[in-house]
């Protein structure tokens, strides 16, 4: 057992992808979660993808209950978790028979044989064991049985044979801490911290951990241990982050930058609810959180902390999104600000609970009765979800109206580095405020953002009455008027419009002589972008815009888009954004769409690109 | 400060409802409570929903918000936890709390957030022209039923009882006094207080509660309860509602010589609440008055009792789980 005895190859690689999988019950989402955490501090950029059945728990050792979890790790080049895997990390037959199509030949595959049981292997449709019959030998098999470990690890412990069993995630764990030399202590603390009260538990879970560590560096199952380079990260305080997370600290930063309440209203719903779970947590008497009856309780409620002179906001995904339309209307005819954060799903109707999608565009667009228009923003990373809920906090303030944030399963629930930002370094806010009592009118506007003045309860000499009936344009009565709802139909259209001015400079990124333009939205920024710079390096012309600003459009795009000979539009859903660049500037643009479920890979924006944009040069 | 009066509290808007709608004598009552309970106009915030009874806001001269169908509860939520220290009222109708809202209604009892909120019961859908209610009575003829409505029909002081609201009474539009001394005790109670008051639209429910109203019928047929009281009614005074084992009824007894052991109504106790909430005409008088008025802590003491932290700044927040990097 001397460490000095094994020979032992280094290899480096800037970029590795590692997935786990197992039965919904193994501990997976914690064990990656684990892992993710311990590559960020290792001081890696990383980028995260859970992946889990909707169901709490579907039957043990079946296909329908594999749960997994993908980290790609890395330097810079790291911008979305990455497509195929370069390591498997498989509990049972079910899990490998699910996931070794995210495999190319030659990767590892790294099991626990231990579960690699007759019975298993029936379960998930086995005739033969794959360890044993050789249909794997395209594949590198590191086989470990992790369920005889563990055993022999707690034998003492005094833990039954089926808590002793639930011990194997940890065992895995070690073993690949040690294959990527990532630091173990970040897991050690978090064990320390979750069993502090159970300490049999704690110190089992603790020795297995090490067990799985050490077993590594003792045996000579792995021939390599992997080097991977770090990120040349801005030096700083960081964290890693979901883009749930960072929904909720934005939410928070805004309010505290804002100097009023926050309140988040909001009802449970698949894969928006972490939002919830996190506000639940602060305790706070200036961080308001109400869990609603139903999603237009969640946003009703919002509304009315609005009204009362809140930063206010709702989380919700699509079934959720279609009930509050309603409501959302009134916010936009009270001319109240809030922000409204879509953590876009698998649909339509209750669709693909827990799968990513981004097919929610023309709902956030459209899906209101009369001309109700509203500002519609895309969070592009899990981190990028706080720098757009914060941007849209400070627009849906200045400009007194609802703004839509896209979220999407897939940056909701993956996690990435975030650079925590000091509060100085956000905007500011501004707020139309109420002239003096004697000229306050509720529906006065500014002239530069046609805003009206946020007056709450209880401001004194600022008394009225507004409501869902059309109101007079300046007075704020009831008004039937012809005339007048043209032109607070006009004004609430122009108001809008105007949002424009707040948009940065849209980035181009590529190849400065490109005359092919991908057009993506949101969430599938990191695999296009890491997409397009593959292509350049394999010597195509191409460039990429990723919009963040869906309405209004950025006012350079119409330019931008001119400049191409050939847009084509990247989206998850079938064609939505597409539509909205034809009908909006009269182009054509090329289509590219998927509704698998799976938020697109590298790999799939590099075919896209070769398809669409090698015979296109060719052509010129 | 000089004490506001009850039309300090009047909106420069005309009015728009029907002449000789229930609604106006309720606007009348509601303004007078107003200026009793002492509170300045900035601290109340006046909510509804949709319909005739909902076009209230406008003519208050408070903060107001007249929302969407059904809605007014969850909205009013958001602006009370917001900020505890308003009062906020919530104008609703039988349509709007019973049907649309009814989620909202049970849900705002269940979490007893701090409400007060006033159902004006006309029994019909009114604004949208006729058609039947949650409230409208079974047979009742309406433009949806014009059979005959084959719909049992919902006795909202009574839900609102079962569902463990702590303050429960009803009303009838044309007493103004009783309608605006119970707005009153309904303001101060802590919690969500519920107010029933029966409304005649003149237009599809004219004679509706005329038999409660009309001086030659309204002693036979209603029973105003009060607290400490033995529950007498009748022309004569000679006629008294009791609860007895197998449940209440109505006894006649000479009014000169009332029995001693008549049972005393008593607006804290849950069962006779219970009993006597569901007291319905024809077999028994129709009661008003408070059904019902307990202590029990408001959704929003707990929630401020529970929830007391201090967020600096978002930073802070983030620290935990932080790592340096420096390169």
């Amino acid at each position: 057992m001397n460490k000095n005895k094994k020979n032992v190859r280094v290899s480096k690689k800037d970029l590795t992808v590692v997935r786990f999988a197992g039965d919904s019950g193994d501990g997976i989402q914690l064990v990656g979660t684990q892992f993710a955490n311990a590559t960020a501090i290792s001081g890696n950029v990383l980028s995260t993808l859970p992946d889990y059945p909707a169901e709490m728990r579907a039957p043990q050792g079946s296909l329908g209950g594999v749960s997994g979890f993908q980290v790609a790790f890395g330097d810079e080049s790291v911008m979305n978790p990455g497509g195929k895997a370069d390591f498997l990390v498989v509990m049972n037959p079910a899990a490998l028979k699910v996931n070794i199509k995210y495999l190319d030949k030659g990767s590892v595959i790294i099991v626990n044989s231990g579960n690699f049981t007759p019975e298993n292997l029936k379960k998930a449709g086995y005739e033969s064991n794959p360890l044993e019959d050789g249909s794997l030998s395209n594949y590198r098999i590191i086989s470990v049985d992790a369920n005889y470990m563990v055993g022999e690890a707690l034998k003492d412990s005094g833990l039954s044979q089926n808590d002793i069993l639930k011990t194997k995630n940890f065992f895995m764990l070690g073993l690949l801490y040690w294959m990527f030399d990532l630091p173990i202590e970040v897991t050690v603390k978090w064990i320390d911290e979750k069993f502090a009260k159970k300490p049999i538990i704690r110190d089992s879970n603790k020795k297995v951990l090490y067990s799985g560590y050490n077993y590594a560096e003792n045996t000579e199952i792995f021939d390599a241990k992997y080097k991977i380079e770090k990120g040349n990260l801005s030096s700083g305080k960081y964290r890693n982050i979901t883009g749930n997370e960072a929904v909720c600290y934005a939410l928070i930063a805004a309010s505290k930058k804002l100097g009023r309440k926050c309140f988040y209203g909001s009802y449970p719903i698949t894969p928006a609810s972490e939002i919830l779970h996190m506000f639940a947590k602060m305790r706070s008497k200036d961080v308001l959180v109400f869990q609603a009856e139903d999603e237009i309780a969640a946003v009703c409620s919002s509304i009315g902390a609005a009204f009362a002179g809140c930063l206010s906001a709702v989380g919700t995904s699509g079934p959720g999104f279609s009930l509050k339309s309603e409501a959302i209307g009134l916010a936009v005819i009270s001319e109240l600000p809030m922000v409204i954060i879509d953590v876009q799903r698998g649909g339509p109707s209750t669709g693909l609970p827990t799968k990513t999608e981004q097919s929610d565009l023309f709902l956030s667009l459209f899906g209101r009765h009369g001309d109700c228009p509203l500002v519609v923003m895309a969070a592009l990373s899990p981190s990028d979800c706080f720098y757009s809920v914060y941007e849209a906090s400070r627009i849906a303030v200045k400009y007194m109206t609802p703004v839509v944030v896209l979220s999407s399963g897939y940056i909701a629930q993956g996690s990435q580095p975030f650079k925590i930002p000091s509060n100085n370094e956000l905007r500011n806010f501004e707020i139309f405020r109420p002239p003096s009592p004697s000229d306050f009118k509720p529906y006065i506007r500014d002239s530069k953002t046609l805003s009206r003045p946020w007056a709450s309860p209880p401001l004194k000499g600022y008394e009225h009455r507004i409501g869902g009936l059309e109101k007079s344009n300046i007075e704020g009565n009831v008004s039937y008027d012809p005339d007048n709802h043209q032109l607070m139909t006009e004004i609430r259209k122009e108001k809008i419009s105007r949002v424009s001015k707040e948009i940065p400079e849209t980035i181009v990124y590529g190849d400065k002589n490109a005359n092919a333009l991908i057009v993506g939205w949101g969430s599938t920024y990191g695999a296009i972008r890491s997409g397009v710079s593959k292509a350049i390096s394999n010597g195509i012309k191409v460039a990429c815009v990723n919009l963040k600003y869906l309405n209004p459009l950025p006012d350079d795009l119409k330019d931008i888009l001119k400049r191409y000979k050939k847009i084509i539009v990247v989206e998850e859903n079938t064609g939505q954004f597409a539509y909205v660049l034809r009908a909006n500037y009269l182009i054509n643009v090329v289509s590219k769409t998927k509704v698998t479920g799976q938020p697109y890979t590298t790999e799939e924006i590099l075919k896209i690109i070769k398809s669409e944009c090698e015979n296109f040069q060719e052509e010129k | 400060m000089n004490k506001l009066t009850p039309n300090d509290f009047s909106s420069n808007l005309p009015v728009k409802w029907c002449p000789g709608c229930g609604d106006y004598a309720i606007l009348t009552s509601v303004k007078k409570a107003m200026a009793e309970l002492g509170l300045e106009h900035e601290k109340y915030v006046v909510v509804s929903g949709i319909g005739c009874s909902s076009r209230f806001p406008y003519y208050v001269n408070t903060y107001g918000y007249h929302t969407i169908h059904g809605r007014a509860i969850p909205v009013a939520t958001g602006i009370k936890l917001s900020n505890p220290d308003l009062m906020v009222f919530v104008m609703t109708g039988d349509g709007d709390a019973m049907s649309i809202g009814g989620n909202h209604f049970i849900h705002g009892i269940r979490r007893n957030i701090g409400l007060k909120v006033l159902m004006f019961n006309n029994r019909i859908y009114a604004l949208t022209k006729g058609q039947s209610s949650p409230t409208t009575q079974l047979g009742s003829k309406t433009k949806t039923t014009p059979y005959g409505n084959r719909d049992y029909s919902f006795n909202p002081s009574a839900l609102a009882v079962s569902l463990g609201a702590p303050f429960v009474a009803r009303s009838i539009d044309s007493d103004l006094n009783l309608t605006s001394s119970i707005i009153i005790d309904a303001a101060k109670n802590e919690g969500f207080s519920f107010v029933e008051i029966l409304q005649k639209c003149v237009v599809f429910t004219d004679k509706e509660f005329d038999v409660f109203k009309n001086p030659q019928t309204k002693e036979d047929n209603v029973l105003r309860i009060e607290n400490g009281k033995p529950m007498i009614f009748g022309k004569n005074k000679n006629k008294a509602v009791i609860i007895e084992k197998e449940g209440p009824k109505i006894i006649e007894f000479d009014s000169s010589m009332p029995p001693k052991d008549l049972s005393v109504y008593n607006n804290s106790d849950i069962n006779m609440a219970r009993i006597v909430s569901n007291l319905m005409p024809p077999e028994f008088p129709l009661p008003v008055g408070i059904f019902l008025k307990v202590n029990k802590k408001s959704y929003e003491n707990i929630y401020y009792e529970e929830c007391y932290k201090e967020i600096d700044d978002f930073e802070s927040l983030l620290k935990e789980n932080s790592y340096e990097i420096s390169n």
